[in-house]
């Protein structure tokens, strides 16, 4: 299963890095909102540090799932998921790639937005980086593993793009109520033992979302 | 080649229903090993859902398979090692090259030594001057080559094509006829669905036709040479 997932990997960013439709389509979008969003809400001080986390999380989700729709689709659309489907192997593979692979793209954008976004609304991190950087791992994979599964759900159905962001944000809601909650407490610039609460929900929702999408995605991606 | 002393193909009583529509009504079939079947019917008549049920892609409604006596829905990892398939599709990724898609497949499918592998396919169906093109920069016919060497790369005993002569140019039609007849004489079964009657049809041991989701005739021998075979096929579509 390994050597699958890490075949599934390679192909993808490979295919990435010669197209870059996911990854420049959305970093052109983190960066539009985080410009629509630093105009309207302009550089107080006191509004910036109680919105702060959630622009982010804005950003970061909005990107994502803008991104995600794609995944399934293209090469459900080329064909090409078909000939992944005739391979003689575990198909929760494809998952566990997929899922792998978006968060790799999904971190990438977060690294470019989050400096742009420290420049644009002048809220200096200091040290709070470190510790930030646990909150948005969990939190994105957290949201990647169940955008990832509602991909391929949404990618067999006629609605496909519009379904994915009206299915993935309510289910995914807990991670991001946590993902939310422990980055703004970071960047109150309360320690991280503070965040325990929403990073042991964000732990536990990885899990049980990772397994729920190693379990039925089988059953997903085969046509009916 | 490793030869199995059971049917290749073994379909009862199979239906398909996409929603409220009918694509199989009820097929039995029967392929032996190394034996060449076409699969001929009109547009919609059920050979490309047939074949994709074949193929462990999709489930059938009712009804059941055995690729080499195993069943799909238990031992469908074993049943997509012995068989390789050709849809409407080449499944190719376009911005990588011929060999990174073999290459992609091969790793895949989890084979032993790949370059050496993807080297003997490329030489195979000639593609070897074109192994570091982009696929998208190949010609139709060239990417239903390569689509054919990915379909071989894990050496299937059991070949699925659907619609393989679509598209290609006189000289690389008989060069797939070609092919097919080889593997053919290699001992591997293979099973053909089309709607031309003029192409890759001389090395057929068995003809079967499809109507409206069912097995309408099934010819052999003499039968399925030549202008004998486009009658009977007229005939049965107006019967």
């Amino acid at each position: 299963m390994g050597r699958a997932i890490l075949t599934l990997l390679w192909k993808d960013l490979r295919v990435e890095l010669r197209t870059k439709e996911i990854l420049t389509t959305m970093m052109v979008l983190a960066l539009l909102i985080l410009v629509i969003l630093n105009v309207a809400m302009g550089q107080n001080v006191v509004t910036v540090k109680l919105a702060a986390s959630g622009v982010l999380w804005v950003v970061f989700t909005f990107a994502a799932t803008l991104g995600l729709s794609r995944v399934f689709l293209v090469e459900k659309e080329r064909g090409q998921l078909s000939g992944i489907l005739l391979a003689p192997m575990d198909r929760s593979a494809i998952f566990l790639g997929k899922m792998i692979g978006s968060t790799i793209l999904v971190l990438l954008v977060e690294a470019v937005a989050l400096p742009v976004f420290v420049v644009l609304f002048n809220f200096p991190l200091g040290g709070r980086v470190g510790p930030l950087l646990l909150p948005l791992f969990l939190g994105t994979v957290g949201f990647i593993a169940v955008e990832t599964l509602f991909s391929a759900i949404s990618a067999q159905t006629r609605l496909r793009e519009i379904l994915l962001p009206l299915l993935a944000f309510p289910v995914a809601m807990p991670a991001l109520v946590g993902a939310v909650g422990a980055t703004a407490k970071v960047l109150d610039g309360l320690p991280l033992q503070s965040a325990a609460p929403e990073l042991q929900l964000l732990v536990a929702f990885d899990i049980l979302f990772v397994a729920i999408g190693l379990v039925v995605f089988e059953y997903v991606v085969e046509e009916e | 080649m490793v030869q199995e002393d059971r049917r290749a193909v073994e379909a009862r009583g199979v239906k398909k229903a996409f929603g409220r529509t009918w694509a199989l009504r009820g097929v039995d079939l029967e392929v032996r090993p190394g034996e060449y079947l076409a699969l001929l019917g009109p547009n919609g008549s059920g050979k490309t859902t047939l074949l994709r049920i074949l193929a462990t892609l999709i489930r059938p409604t009712e009804g059941n398979i055995r690729i080499f006596g195993r069943d799909p829905r238990r031992e469908g990892e074993e049943c997509r090692r012995l068989l390789g398939f050709v849809g409407h599709d080449s499944f190719l990724y376009g911005s990588l090259s011929v060999s990174e898609n073999l290459h992609f497949y091969a790793r895949l499918f989890g084979l032993p030594d790949i370059p050496a592998r993807t080297r003997q396919v490329l030489e195979a169906l000639g593609l070897e001057r074109r192994a570091h093109d982009l696929v998208r920069t190949l010609s139709r016919g060239l990417q239903q080559r390569v689509a054919i060497a990915r379909a071989l790369l894990h050496d299937p005993i059991l070949l699925l094509l659907d619609e393989p002569f679509t598209g290609l140019d006189a000289q690389a039609s008989r060069s797939l006829g070609e092919l097919l007849a080889s593997l053919r004489q290699e001992g591997r079964a293979i099973i053909m669905a089309t709607h031309n009657l003029n192409e890759g049809l001389e090395a057929c041991d068995r003809a079967v036709i499809l109507l409206d989701g069912r097995v309408a005739r099934v010819m052999e021998g003499p039968e399925i040479r030549g202008e004998r075979l486009r009658e009977a096929f007229l005939a049965t579509l107006e019967s």
